[in-house]
């Protein structure tokens, strides 16, 4: 699906941004994620690494869910008018879990001959822990 | 163990990141994400220029460099964590542009951990270059090495 185009005038402080949402994540997902990404850091893969690390089980890499809550952002403003993305890690998920990624638009200015539009982020898990608090800044295009 | 200041202003060598089609696919098909920007040549020329890759693409030049790129804290990896990342998009970055990254450690500092003992920090800024020599992207990595083993 691509982004539909959007117009910075037609966005208002407080908007809410499309819902993203992965279902019930899976080893293989953290297995596609390693050789797509090179994070072959095995506390994400392998059981045994993980147990001795002192966790029950693999987990998913934060940049992972912060990939899958980046596209928040894309869907909303298309990936070219991306101009920052930023994440802070909270808690982990694990395999089973849902990562349910929202938005919402906080402020809209005009910086030079860009008309940009700043927004507030957040992962959740399907217990509505956080996973990832973030923030971004898209150029929107301009009516006229 | 404490945290070693000396390792602030280190610089790694410059390493180069071909941006390929085919790996932003399987990026894109990895983070599940079916935006035919990232797949259909036409379209995206159409639409951006070309094919672009993922906002979090760059990431993948941290773990595919030849090891001479990144100016190593050395974090017990059974410790550490990734506290936070942000990416600043100063001009277009499109499947095959060659670009060259270049890190800087920018800051090492402890924090007491609230579970006792103490946490290190390591803030590491990366820049990115086109083959025209052009600033496209900044990263900033925050890396957290805990005093134990991590337990949520």
């Amino acid at each position: 699906m691509a982004a539909a185009k959007r117009y910075w005038q037609d966005v208002k402080e407080g908007d809410t941004l499309a819902e993203v949402r992965v279902e019930k994540l899976t080893r293989t997902d953290f297995v596609k994620y390693a050789g797509a990404s090179g994070d072959f850091n095995p506390i994400h893969h392998d059981q045994t690494f993980a147990e001795a690390s002192g966790n029950p089980t693999v987990f998913a890499m934060g940049m992972l869910n912060a990939s899958i809550l980046s596209r928040v952002v894309t869907a909303f403003a298309g990936r070219p008018n991306v101009r920052r993305y930023k994440v802070r890690f909270a808690t982990r998920a694990w395999p089973g879990d849902d990562v349910i990624c929202r938005g919402r638009v906080t402020r809209k200015l005009e910086l030079g001959d860009e008309k940009l539009v700043e927004g507030e982020l957040e992962a959740v898990n399907q217990k509505g822990e956080t996973l990832i608090s973030g923030s971004f800044v898209a150029a929107l295009p301009s009516r006229g | 163990m404490p945290v070693d200041k000396s390792f602030i202003g280190k610089k790694g060598e410059p390493v180069t990141m071909h941006v390929e089609r085919g790996k932003i696919r399987e990026f894109a098909r990895a983070i599940k994400d079916d935006d035919q920007l990232y797949f259909d040549e036409a379209y995206a020329a159409r639409e951006a220029g070309g094919i672009m890759p993922p906002v979090t693409f760059l990431q993948t030049a941290s773990h595919w460099d030849d090891g001479r790129g990144r100016p190593r804290v050395p974090f017990d990896l059974k410790r550490v964590l990734h506290g936070e990342q942000e990416y600043e998009f100063l001009a277009p970055i499109h499947a095959g542009d060659v670009l060259t990254a270049v890190s800087t450690v920018v800051d090492v500092y402890e924090k007491p951990g609230k579970r006792g003992g103490s946490m290190n920090f390591a803030v590491i800024e990366t820049e990115y270059r086109n083959q025209g020599g052009t600033l496209v992207a900044r990263a900033r990595s925050v890396s957290i090495e805990t005093g134990q083993v991590v337990k949520d």
